[in-house]
């Protein structure tokens, strides 16, 4: 693990990292806009939109505007949020292998979603559409509470502890997605597994304007734990010395995370990999420290599903491949070697 | 530094933000009216048609369609043309700019079709979108067929003889039918493997079926599909197991399925009779079902086969 954590022994200035990351989500979701099903000129596109042509497909218009464009922004907040998030956890459970996840966050979402489509419960409270999300983001929120109260020991929560309960509250969850499973019907049991595969087909402008504020607030709170995080890398009594709440800040990390991965996982299903890949990927760049860290691995995040998304919109096109299929059959090689080669430096 | 670092990470975010509204402000506000004037009706004979779901599929091609069928979705088995066709996906999770990038003039889809946003994004982007009922009877079978016709803009010449073929097989059905002296007990199981066995109870299709076959429903105990049990199966006891013919290949032939726990305990195990069914024909209630009833009297009488025919 020491490896993982060694600061690189070039580091690039922090301005040309970062302006790098833009970069690359900048192209990202230009081949998010520009590939998919449909052939479209998306320069000619936009020469129409700014009035100097005319004669643009009013179909093709509204693949690229109405389709296209809120998933490459969806993309990019989900991808942000996983990854800020990730990162976070990691700093959190001092372990470069923690993952948004572990906090029950995913699988109490995943609860709610199955509530919802197995049992169609809610459909006749709110409009339709709704109900899935705001299940999903209640059932996320309901996990994490929980698995915080049973890690509080006298008042106080420890790693350990929560990482205990975030496993037993997450098997608890899995176990009743089980039951739902065994009560729904063909089609909805192939629902529930397609939601967990994760996918960006449910983007649209109306899921932006909830999913950007509330994964904009909880990243930016994220960010403002930088330096209590890098003084929990030290330890959790050094941290204490160097004067961080520590029970003050496992709090708020797990809220804020709880809030950013519920809002994501609420509108796409469960996209793994990305809260641990591009964290663990970014820091062997930037180095630890989380100032730097955290909007790295938010930009790194964003540039990885739309790169993800827009494979998954092509490879069997006209058909789609749910993206967690793919952000896992990347993310997990990637992360293999990541492993091998920091053993193979422990070795050296 | 930090500051500097603050306000890019902010810019980046509050930039995506106002990109975001831009977009759910403006997007629907200009896609829509250009084309909600011009392409509110189905066209009258649709040149590009999207199905999605088997027995639309089927439907089409019965109906003489099927060169005007530009794709179809996963659950599109029959007729073996469908098949070549582009697949924008399973119908329960299709894509709507797969679907969009086909420029189809009508998209006819069940109505368990979805998600639901994707349709949302077909009609929004001006192609019609027509659901047919999922059908649970024969009833539900004639007028999904005049569905699809009309929708389809078929040849009313085309969709009376469909129709009129529909009507011959299920009379010929019931001509072999009045024939059966038997009433058996019959257990449906849907299977996908030994270790996925369900059997069917009430309210399903292939109750409906059984019930016009002329015989019982063995599963009539519980309801809807449940996973087999040992124990429920020999306290149903069937006379005749009646299955998929893709499903009883799945697990391993008929002495693949009477290995199965319990079933050797029933008549029908004792007596080996199983019979296999064509589910394409049957399960959607699409334009062969009365080809498939025929089959299925058959096969649940076989005194009816014994005279001439």
């Amino acid at each position: 693990m020491s490896a993982a954590w060694r600061a690189p022994t070039r580091r690039l200035r922090p301005r040309v990292v970062l302006g790098g990351l833009a970069l690359v989500v900048v192209v990202a979701a230009l081949v998010e806009l520009s590939v998919g099903a449909a052939t479209i000129d998306v320069p000619q596109h936009l020469r129409c939109l700014a009035g100097e042509a005319t004669g643009c497909a009013a179909g093709e218009r509204y693949i690229l505007l109405s389709l296209r464009l809120p998933r490459t922004l969806v993309a990019a907040v989900v991808g942000c949020g996983l990854a800020v998030s990730g990162a976070a956890m990691q700093g959190l459970f001092r372990n470069p292998l923690a993952d948004p996840g572990l906090i029950g966050v995913s699988s109490g979402a995943a609860l709610g979603a199955g509530v919802a489509i197995a049992l169609e419960a809610g459909a006749e409270l709110l409009p339709f559409g709704l109900t899935l999300p705001a299940l999903a983001f209640a059932g996320g929120l309901a996990a994490t509470c929980l698995v915080h109260r049973l890690a509080q020991v006298r008042g106080q929560t420890s790693v350990t502890s929560l990482l205990l309960a975030g496993i037993a509250v997450s098997a608890l969850a899995g176990a009743v997605i089980g039951l739902l499973g065994y009560i729904a019907d063909d089609q909805q049991l192939r629902d529930l597994s397609m939601w967990l595969l994760g996918g960006l087909g449910g983007a649209s402008g109306d899921v932006l304007l909830v999913l950007v504020p509330t994964v904009a607030i909880a990243c930016a709170l994220l960010w403002r734990r930088a330096r209590a995080l890098d003084a929990l890398m030290l330890g959790e009594a050094e941290a204490f010395h160097l004067g961080v709440d520590v029970e003050r800040l496992r709090r708020r990390v797990v809220a804020e995370v709880a809030l950013a991965v519920g809002a994501c996982v609420a509108f796409t299903g469960v996209i793994g990999f990305v809260g641990l890949v591009v964290p663990h990927l970014l820091r062997g760049v930037v180095g630890p420290r989380h100032r730097l860290l955290l909007p790295a691995a938010g930009l790194g995040g964003a540039a990885l599903l739309l790169l993800a998304d827009a494979a998954a919109r092509t490879v069997l096109a006209p058909a789609e491949l749910p993206v967690g299929i793919l952000t896992a059959l990347l993310g997990a090689p990637v992360f293999l070697s990541l492993l091998a080669r920091a053993r193979a430096a422990e070795v050296a | 530094m930090p500051s500097s670092l603050l306000s890019s990470f902010v810019l980046a975010v509050g930039l995506a933000a106002a990109t975001a509204c831009g977009a759910s402000s403006t997007a629907p506000a200009e896609a829509a009216p250009a084309e909600a004037a011009a392409d509110d009706a189905p066209v009258a004979r649709p040149a590009r048609i999207v199905a999605l779901g088997g027995p639309v599929t089927e439907t089409l091609f019965a109906l003489g369609a099927g060169s005007r069928v530009v794709g179809v979705d996963l659950s599109s088995l029959h007729p073996e043309a469908a098949t070549r066709l582009p697949r924008v996906g399973y119908y329960r999770q299709f894509s709507a700019e797969g679907v969009l990038s086909l420029r189809p003039d009508v998209v006819i889809a069940s109505d368990q079709a979805g998600p639901p946003a994707a349709l949302e994004h077909l009609r929004a982007s001006g192609v019609p979108v027509l659901e047919i009922p999922a059908a649970d009877d024969l009833n539900d079978a004639r007028a999904n067929l005049e569905a699809i016709a009309a929708a389809a803009g078929v040849d009313a010449a085309e969709a009376l003889r469909l129709r009129a073929r529909l009507e011959r097989d299920l009379e010929g059905a019931q001509t072999l039918l009045r024939r059966a002296r038997s009433r058996p007990r019959v257990l449906f199981v849907y299977a996908r493997g030994p270790g996925r066995l369900l059997v069917g109870g009430r309210g399903t299709p292939m109750a409906e079926l059984i019930a016009l076959a002329g015989a019982d429903n063995a599963g009539a105990a519980i309801e809807g599909m449940r996973p087999w049990s040992a124990e429920a199966v020999i306290d149903a006891a069937p006379e005749i197991v009646l299955l998929p013919s893709r499903g009883l290949d799945s697990v391993g032939g008929e002495a693949g399925l009477l290995a199965l726990p319990g079933l050797a305990q029933t008549p029908a195990g004792r007596e080996r009779r199983i019979v296999a069914i064509d589910d394409l024909k049957l399960l959607g209630f699409g334009p062969r079902i009365g080809e498939g009833l025929r089959e299925l009297v058959v096969g649940l009488h076989p005194e009816v086969a014994e005279g001439p025919t």
